[in-house]
């Protein structure tokens, strides 16, 4: 049917300029802090040290760049960072999936209790002391492998895949089980390539999670200098930061100190660079994979 | 034929099926089920290093501890603040999702759904980090604001206990009001357009449209995601919290799981941080529950 224009009314164009505004001013206040921290990082430093720019970078310099590819620890945090993404959503999603194509198997024994303990893992769980307790029990303290273990296993996304796959023809499998194929050639032959969909959904989501995790490398892993991921190298400098302007709050007895301190601690070039260059890989990645985001919102939804 | 087949395998169980589930299932059970045993330290004063069952036996000692600790009812206070403030801005993400739809030029829709919905994946020690670089004491808008003759002398609001309320629920909004609106969007695309032409035939101008046609179509989605926020009242998380306390803003921004996180992992009272948290999970889980009876009352089917 063709669109009847309604009659457009004063009143609804003034209403259409406001939402414009309203919508832009919205976006705006979502970008604007990030265009910050990039114009902060190009501008020449002792120009921003005391008047912050606003719009455009004051002078430009990529000295900070050149800071950041020189500062000890960078490169190896970013390499963390980037191996726990990588293997933590490889392993995870390989597990989740496969352990999902499992359990719609109706021959497996035990299958609604042993699906039953899988679920219940998303209502209850130890709590964050007596898993800590837990894992330093392990041996997993200071380990690479707390990173991935531990979130492995995820309940949710194991029923958006079984959930998937019981929606698949059953023909095809039921072919290849007759030629003799055993499940595990099944998996990857049949059911991977035909799950692409949901596993890119999910792969998405865990590499975010994975990406941007840093409290269990404060708890577990602080002790070791080499686990340090980009996130928490970060956290770090601006912890550092914070309790610098803490102190000036404070004490403004103990001057010296605090110079003293002022003078070790990281610029704070430094910590927008790192702030740059840990969004990145979102902002990369975000616009191919925004369809999968979304999509990700609707299946929890649809599933519920 | 082939489904005959399967129908006829189906009580033929496939011991093999146990013996590939069985190092998943071993996962699930060492880092989520047993740290549930874990609870047991909360009934001993427990001395790490030293083997449990040598330490002093409490009984409920920990327990009663619990109610007359005078920072478990601030922490607690704290929590149910931002519980409030966010259950009295559930509407929030429908009315966004309402304006959002009136912008009927395609391209700027896409920009502004985009980039708004971006904040959500990055992570909160990023977004400590902008906040840090616009809003302490010698960020952009702190000398905005003195520049500008608005405040007399720069004054953050990250040191600001009295702003802690308001300023952490705007960051939280930052993050996720576009993402929490794509499932009310995706409500909208759901409405039959038929019913807005009856409604245009009826005389309904655009306003009257949102009331009638648009927001009863949002309504059962809104009602299921405030119970569902109701349910979880306890778990407001950590990270955020975390990353935004300082001596100045502790009081305020310290929230029940914070607390259990000083408590146990700070001051390594583990036996009194397992306490607090068994209490939590009780009361969450009965809260989860009940909400989840709810909403499956309302909607025919559980949510979670």
């Amino acid at each position: 049917m063709k669109k009847e224009k309604i009659k457009t009314s004063p009143s609804r164009k003034i209403f259409q300029v406001f939402n414009y505004l309203l919508m832009l001013g919205i976006t705006l206040i979502c970008i604007y802090p990030f265009w910050y921290i990039v114009i902060y990082t190009f501008s020449e430093g002792s120009l921003v040290d005391v008047n912050p720019p606003v719009l455009l970078p004051r002078g430009f310099s990529l000295a900070n760049y050149k800071d950041i590819f020189e500062l000890n620890g960078f490169f190896h945090s970013l390499f963390i960072s980037v191996m726990r993404t990588v293997i933590g959503t490889v392993l995870s999603v390989l597990c989740c999936s496969f352990l999902g194509y499992l359990f719609t198997k109706e021959e497996m024994p035990c299958r609604k209790i042993l699906y039953r303990f899988l679920i219940m893992t998303m209502y209850i769980n130890g709590g964050m002391i007596s898993t800590y307790i837990v894992i330093k029990s392990y041996g997993l303290l200071n380990n690479f492998w707390v990173y991935i273990l531990p979130m492995l296993i995820s309940a949710y996304n194991i029923v958006l895949i079984k959930t998937y796959v019981e929606q698949l023809p059953q023909s095809l499998e039921e072919s290849a089980r007759l030629d003799g194929a055993g499940y595990l050639t099944v998996f990857v032959k049949i059911i991977l390539p035909l799950s692409k969909p949901i596993i890119a959904t999910i792969a998405v989501f865990v590499a975010v999670g994975h990406w941007n995790s840093w409290f269990d490398n404060h708890i577990y892993t602080r002790g070791d200098e080499n686990l340090m991921t980009l996130q928490y190298l970060l956290y770090n400098y601006l912890n550092e930061a914070q309790r610098l302007a803490d102190q000036i709050k404070n004490a403004s007895a103990n001057m010296a100190g605090i110079s003293d301190m002022m003078s070790s601690i990281s610029p704070k070039g430094v910590r927008m660079t790192i702030t740059v260059l840990a969004s990145l890989p979102i902002f990369l990645v975000y616009p191919f994979m925004q369809k999968y985001f979304v999509k990700g919102i609707m299946v929890g939804a649809v599933k519920g | 034929m082939a489904k005959a087949l399967a129908v006829k395998h189906k009580p033929k169980k496939n011991y093999r099926l146990l013996l590939m589930v069985f190092p998943f299932m071993l996962i699930v059970l060492l880092f989520n089920y047993v740290p549930i045993f874990g609870w047991i330290y909360s009934v001993y004063d427990y001395i790490p290093g030293v083997p449990l069952f040598e330490c002093d036996f409490l009984g409920l000692d920990y327990f009663k501890l619990i109610f007359t600790d005078a920072n478990v009812l601030r922490t607690l206070k704290n929590t149910a603040i931002f519980a409030v403030i966010n259950i009295v801005l559930t509407p929030l993400p429908m009315l966004f999702a309402i304006m959002l739809n009136e912008i009927k030029n395609g391209a700027a829709r896409k920009f502004i759904q985009t980039f708004t919905t971006l904040p959500n994946f990055i992570s909160w020690v990023i977004i400590f980090s902008l906040a840090f670089g616009l809003f302490s004491t010698d960020g952009m808008l702190t000398q905005a604001m003195v520049n500008l003759g608005i405040t007399d002398e720069a004054k953050s609001v990250l040191s600001s206990k009295e702003s802690v309320y308001w300023f952490q629920t705007f960051l939280a909004q930052w993050k996720t009001l576009g993402w929490n609106a794509i499932i009310y969007l995706a409500a909208i695309a759901g409405i039959d357009q038929e019913q807005y032409e009856a409604a245009k035939v009826d005389g309904a101008g655009y306003f009257r449209c949102a009331i009638h046609v648009t927001l009863p179509a949002m309504l059962e989605t809104y009602v299921v995601l405030f119970i569902l926020n109701v349910g979880n009242f306890l778990n407001t998380g950590y990270e955020q919290y975390m990353l935004f306390k300082n001596s100045v803003t502790a009081p305020n921004i310290e929230v029940l799981d914070l607390y259990v996180y000083r408590i146990g992992l700070e001051n390594m009272d583990y036996s009194y941080g397992v306490a607090i948290s068994i209490i939590k999970s009780v009361v969450s889980i009965a809260l989860v529950v009940f909400a989840n009876l709810v909403a499956k009352k309302i909607r025919g089917n559980t949510v979670i």
